[in-house]
């Protein structure tokens, strides 16, 4: 069942880099990740490869097969034919370090702005009371593996530099939301979503959700509550009176 | 010299899974100044793979339960060899631990009364594993990092800068321990993964938070991270390594298609009703229950099968055994020609439960068999077998604190031996490194201020550790060029095929042979290609540490001449009294003609100490008899009972 597949990576590093053609043995079973390892092993011991876990877990091995954002050790061979080119990119949004790693501190940048936890003053430990029905809905964006896919396919940022000082991404959004639906936190996240985190630069076209590799819904069940939120507070009318009169008075 | 960049810090934690960011967290909030050194991305450490849960008594589910009875599985578990006050640690702490995760934001599964829901795992007498589904390990790691996180942000508010108190070197790799003239540890030496840059830390605290040592395995649960560098690291420091013998196969993991082989398939599987079949169909593990067990199994399946149920009045399913005797009794199976067409046994959830309750409760197995194996988990048996998953070994420590033999070094988490005795019970992994992780960060944090003066680094050990670190690059003329990757291979061979879960004396001596030529030929290892994030240096640095580590685990086996929990010996089937009163350290020989490259390794073996008597009268003095000798047990207390 074994037989010779023919790849393109991409080899190159910060100041520029090219696709190189492969060939190189597939066997019944394997995922992307186990070709690019007997290359290293086999034809190109220095090929940088981040990866970990190689059971979808960590989110480690984020890169673009064929030009859409997967983990290569979640993308069997069987999904090609056998005489198919299979080309593997580095993730296009972040800058590369070298062949299939790229620089991915943006993401932990961005995690660093979004205001932590806030548990109720005065609730000691072992005294938290939640339903699951309630936790449920956190619980499902607590699932992100951090692979950083959704950040790397949305179009905001995507090809748009320009966009990622003031754009935290479907990632971080979530982490957003997910705070604003804990049953127990007392921050207030709405008004920062939309004016420091950039939510009203997403236009729900879902490209997140498509490529989520845990299968969360992050457009409809993050995103686009929170965008209800936003308008729940900036453009309910009566709202808006009640904050006009009130910075009047201030 | 090749430059090296210098930072200084008050602890230095190696390993960024859940022990080091705990043994961190703790570090910080005692207001040192705290760094993180680890080989991966911040967040993707191997703790990710963690699944069933976090053991705690809680008594969420089952009110009758206690630490008492935590630490009686847990002991009953390892098989009276832990370290019965680590143990006692263990099962006193876990819950406040785990309840300290919710007020970072932890978010587990609950009761219907809202508490934290909790789960049955093997050699657990109550439901005790606080869980999310079977994503648990995920949970605690990204608890753990976001606190580290709001750490940051409280630093930078207060300071300006995010990284005054708390940072993580992310991708950087430690390749040796700093000591100072006295032998105290003064800092580490590594590089940066993605440029290759070298990296000196000045630090008179180090705590070793690495993990395990799978990746000397050829089928194995771990991930490339685990390649035993804390344990190496400790033993050139002059630390000692207890129990090293001890190897955990767990009893599940995948055996087809043959490049996922070994990934793991939680416990939870059968924690919520799963069974194990042969190929006949038939529920062997009722065939499996040893003497010491006998009484507290179900006998017949009607019984396991209203166990779940009715736990008052029904034992439990054999299927939920320790993990050592279960992953026995498959290799038996699979030996004795009943197992499955890819050399596994079945593990049947399908036929137990509706497919839309397996997705909810197992929805990452679910999702793991469809993408991986092409297998619906809600229609058919999974196929499983033993696989490398977890060292109980480690290095020796000092229970309240976690200080090794080297002063200023720590050590907690699965680098730290002791705990599991010769078995480590599922959900004891996920609540040890809490409670020892916190207790290493308390430990180090105290070391530090208590120091009068701030050991110093010597400078031809930072040279010597730059040169050993660049030598791949730098072959000796006349070398035979060695391939990192092959050498690897050939390692893991060895390991697996030679010191495997059934282990004979012929077979520990021709692995230590094997093991002697691979020493001989990573001295000639060369590299291609630069320095920059360059995977075959890096396996090539790796080696050296799994090399030491093989030695310490296929000599310690070599030695202990009887069976126990994960150590095994088909020559020496029996459980020995006299052996349960022995410890086997390894220590590294030292001496003039020591080799630098891999220092050879000797264990000898040291007594344990006898258990505390308050501790000992929480077992009946008849199953207390089938492990200790006689004589031992002449201090049990009169009219005690469990």
């Amino acid at each position: 069942m074994s037989y010779a597949g023919r790849f393109r990576v991409w080899r190159g590093d910060d100041a520029g880099g090219e696709l190189v053609d492969f060939e190189v043995e597939v066997n019944e079973g394997e995922v992307v990740l186990d070709v690019l390892h007997r290359l290293q092993a086999t034809q190109t011991p220095d090929l940088a490869i981040r990866w970990n876990c190689k059971a979808g877990k960590c989110g480690s091995c984020s890169a673009e097969i064929n030009g859409r954002p997967r983990l290569l050790c979640m993308t069997r061979m069987s999904v090609f034919e056998p005489g198919e080119v299979v080309t593997v990119t580095p993730m296009r949004t972040f800058p590369v370090i070298r062949d299939l790693v790229t620089d991915v501190s943006y993401n932990y940048a961005k995690a660093r702005e979004v205001t932590p936890f806030t548990p109720p003053p005065g609730l000691a430990p072992g005294e938290y009371r939640m339903s699951q029905a309630d936790v449920g809905r956190s619980q499902e964006f607590r699932k992100c593996i951090e692979c950083f896919l959704c950040q790397d396919t949305c179009h905001v940022v995507r090809d748009h530099e320009e966009n990622k000082d003031a754009f935290a991404g479907p990632r971080f959004l979530m982490r957003v939301a997910e705070l604003e639906m804990h049953p127990l936190d007392v921050a207030d996240r709405v008004t920062a979503a939309q004016e420091q985190h950039g939510l009203g630069r997403c236009n729900i076209t879902k490209c997140c959700t498509d490529v989520c590799p845990e299968g969360i819904k992050i457009t409809d069940n993050a995103l686009i509550p929170m965008k209800e939120r936003v308008a729940d507070r900036r453009y309910d009318p009566l709202v808006w009176l009640g904050r006009t009169i009130t910075r009047r008075r201030g | 010299m090749a430059e090296t960049e210098l930072h200084e810090y008050d602890v230095l934690v190696i390993g960024a899974g859940g022990a080091g960011l705990r043994a961190a967290i703790e570090a910080r909030e005692r207001g040192l100044r705290t760094a993180i050194v680890c080989k991966s991305l911040f967040g993707k450490a191997h703790t990710v793979m963690a699944e069933g849960g976090c053991a705690a008594s809680m008594g969420n589910v089952n009110e009758n339960d206690s630490w008492q009875v935590h630490f009686r599985d847990t002991m009953r578990g390892g098989k009276f060899v832990n370290n019965w006050r680590m143990a006692e640690l263990h099962a006193k702490e876990a819950p406040d631990r785990v309840w300290e995760l919710e007020t970072y934001g932890a978010l587990f599964d609950r009761t219907p009364d809202g508490r934290i829901s909790q789960r049955n795992f093997g050699g657990h007498t109550y439901p005790r594993l606080a869980h999310v589904g079977d994503r648990t390990g995920l949970e605690l790691i990204r608890t753990m990092q976001q606190r580290i996180v709001a750490l940051q942000q409280a630093d930078h508010a207060e300071l300006g800068d995010y990284e005054a108190r708390l940072r993580v070197f992310a991708e950087c790799t430690v390749t040796e321990l700093l000591t100072d003239d006295d032998g105290a540890v003064a800092g580490a030496f590594g590089y940066w993964r993605e440029s290759g840059r070298l990296v000196r830390f000045d630090a008179p605290a180090v705590v070793l938070a690495t993990g395990g040592i799978g990746k000397s395995y050829q089928v194995t649960s771990n991930s490339w991270e685990y390649t035993g560098d804390g344990h190496a690291l400790a033993l050139r420091a002059g630390a000692t390594l207890i129990d090293m013998e001890f190897v955990q196969f767990h009893p599940t993991g995948m055996v087809w298609p043959p490049s996922v082989k070994g990934i793991l398939v939680t416990e939870g599987v059968r924690g919520d009703g799963g069974v194990l079949k042969n190929a006949d169909g038939d529920r062997f593990m009722f065939g499996y229950v040893p003497d010491v067990f006998k009484g507290q199994y179900a006998d017949t399946e009607d019984e396991a099968d209203r166990w779940y149920l009715d736990q008052e009045n029904n034992r439990r399913t054999p299927d939920l055994l320790p993990r050592d005797e279960v992953a026995r009794a498959i290799n038996t199976e699979v030996k004795e020609g009943r197992g499955s067409p890819h050399g596994g046994v079945y593990l049947d959830i399908a036929s137990r439960m509706p497919a839309e309750e397996i997705k909810r409760r197992l929805p990452s197995m679910y999702h793991q068999f469809k993408e991986l194996a092409d297998v619906d988990i809600t229609a058919e048996a999974m196929e499983v077998g033993p696989t490398c998953h977890y060292v109980m070994g480690g290095i020796e420590v000092d229970p309240d604190t976690g200080q090794s033999r080297v002063p200023g070094l720590f050590a907690a988490g699965e680098c730290a031996g002791g705990m599991h005795g010769s078995n480590r019970l599922g959900g004891n992994s996920l609540s040890d490194l809490l409670v020892f992780g916190r207790r290493a960060g308390l430990g180090a944090a105290s070391y530090v201020e208590g120091l009068e003066r701030r050991p110093v680094v010597r400078d031809q050990d930072v040279e010597a550790a730059a040169r050993m670190t660049l030598a791949p690059f730098d072959p000796h003329p006349g070398g035979t060029g060695e391939n990192p990757y092959t050498l690897h291979a050939e390692l893991q061979k060895a390991m697996n095929d030679l010191v495997g879960i059934i282990r004979t004396e012929a077979e520990m001596t021709e692995a230590l042979e094997r093991l002697d030529a691979l020493r001989t030929r990573v001295r000639d290892v060369v590299v291609e290609g630069n320095r920059q994030y360059n995977p075959g240096w890096h396996l090539a640095l790796d080696l050296r540490n799994m090399l030491m580590v093989g030695e310490a685990v296929a000599s310690s086996a070599l030695l202990r001449t009887e069976s126990r929990g994960g150590h095994t010996r088909e020559d020496h089937p029996g459980l020995d009294p006299e052996w349960r009163r022995r410890m086997l350290v390894t220590r590294c020989a030292g001496g003039p003609d020591d080799d630098p490259v891999v220092p050879r390794v000797v264990v000898e073996p040291a007594g344990r100490e006898p258990m505390r008597q308050d501790l000992l009268a929480l077992f009946d003095l008849a199953e207390l008899e089938k492990y200790h000798t006689a004589a031992e047990l002449t201090a049990y207390p009169e009219g005690a009972s469990a």
